[in-house]
């Protein structure tokens, strides 16, 4: 901290982000995610264009996103979407769910992102919190073969229901096998 | 000046017999071909680009019914031409093998666009690698998509087909191989 030019620089920073609107309510919600879950549940907080995003364990997800909806002054009321992700890189967190939450009234969005392993792929659902869960858990599922504890119909919705496996994780083709056409040696596959 | 011409009117022409004075004979198989061919009603079965550009087809500018289509049928039942225009995803294979059983004979299809052919750019787990892998093919129209010229042509390569073809191909042997292979009653 004896470095002038670095605490000047942070001042500058605080004070942009005390003009900036969009900072304020994400530190308000910033601050209300820590009060009510502690700040020790939430890792990895940046806010890329704008938009608030933190990483938390699955075991917390459920009760975060209720108490986020049951909040009486955000009012986290819309589940904007929510999306499953595969990283193979990142060891025994190889897959991932993103929630977006979004406050209707307050035109407020959050991001949160939860990693676990792909050989435990189990996330409890929210379809006990937002109706609109239902097929977005049941894609995530179909695409990544997330397992969602509780969701009442927990089957594929895009692809062929007699599909084997779930296309969008990072061991399988995109492509499909089957082609024949694409056998050329120079510009095919 | 009004233009008072009469507009050369063009019938289809009569096909090889033997003609006298207040008779004509040929066989059957011929006046029977020569019908199905100009008055082929087609099924469009359109599911992306292909069926905006058979759209045009269909319109006044190109106008497939000057090849005797002048009636898209919308019920497989009375339809002979299935039109499979556009991208065939592999959770619609089964829609649209249910649509070519539904159809009596005689019946055509025609496969219109790179994806109906062969999946075209979609090289995807979720599309299937053209409409051949669940229904027998008569004409294919490359492009991506076809300009209505290649339609009308394909439209007669069908018409030609339909003339040449024995009026009773759904009995032979080689057909019924055919759609056995494809597991087709």
């Amino acid at each position: 901290m004896a470095d002038p030019t670095k605490e000047e620089s942070t001042a500058a920073q605080e004070t942009a982000a005390a003009q900036d609107p969009t900072a304020q309510q994400n530190a308000q919600v910033l601050a209300l995610l820590h009060s009510l879950f502690g700040e020790a549940t939430f890792t990895d907080v940046h806010e890329p264009y704008g938009l608030l995003t933190v990483t938390t364990k699955r075991e917390h997800i459920h009760r975060i996103v209720a108490g986020l909806q049951q909040d009486e002054t955000l009012k986290f009321h819309f589940l904007t979407t929510m999306c499953g992700i595969n990283y193979p890189e990142n060891l025994n967190q190889e897959l991932g769910m993103i929630y977006h939450l979004h406050s209707l009234v307050h035109n407020i969005r959050v991001r949160i992102k939860i990693f676990f392993p792909l050989a435990d792929p189990v996330v409890p659902t929210l379809t006990d919190l937002y109706a609109a869960a239902n097929w977005m858990e049941r894609e995530a599922y179909d695409f990544y073969g997330i397992i969602f504890t509780g969701h009442p119909n927990l089957r594929r919705i895009l692809n062929v229901e007699d599909m084997d496996y779930h296309p969008m994780r990072r061991q399988y083709p995109v492509e499909d096998g089957t082609r024949e056409d694409k056998t050329d040696l120079f510009f095919g596959r | 000046m009004v233009d008072t011409r009469v507009p050369e009117i063009k019938s289809v022409p009569a096909p090889e017999g033997i003609e006298g004075a207040g008779f004509f004979a040929t066989s059957l198989e011929k006046v029977v071909g020569i019908a199905r061919a100009n008055s082929l009603w087609p099924l469009p079965f359109a599911t992306s680009c292909c069926g905006i550009e058979f759209m045009a087809t269909m319109g006044a500018h190109y106008d497939i019914s000057r090849f005797g289509s002048e009636r898209p049928s919308f019920s497989p039942r009375q339809a002979d031409l299935l039109m499979v225009m556009g991208t065939i995803a592999k959770k619609m294979a089964p829609i649209v093998k249910q649509v070519y059983e539904q159809m009596a004979e005689p019946r055509w299809v025609l496969a219109m666009g790179a994806c109906a052919c062969s999946g075209g750019i979609f090289d995807s787990y979720s599309v299937l690698q053209g409409i051949d892998r669940i229904i027998p093919v008569d004409v294919y129209i490359p492009g991506c998509p076809p300009r209505p010229e290649q339609v009308l042509d394909g439209l007669m390569r069908v018409q030609d087909l339909a003339k040449n073809e024995s009026i009773r191909r759904r009995n032979s042997p080689e057909y019924q191989a055919l759609l056995a292979s494809y597991n087709i009653k």
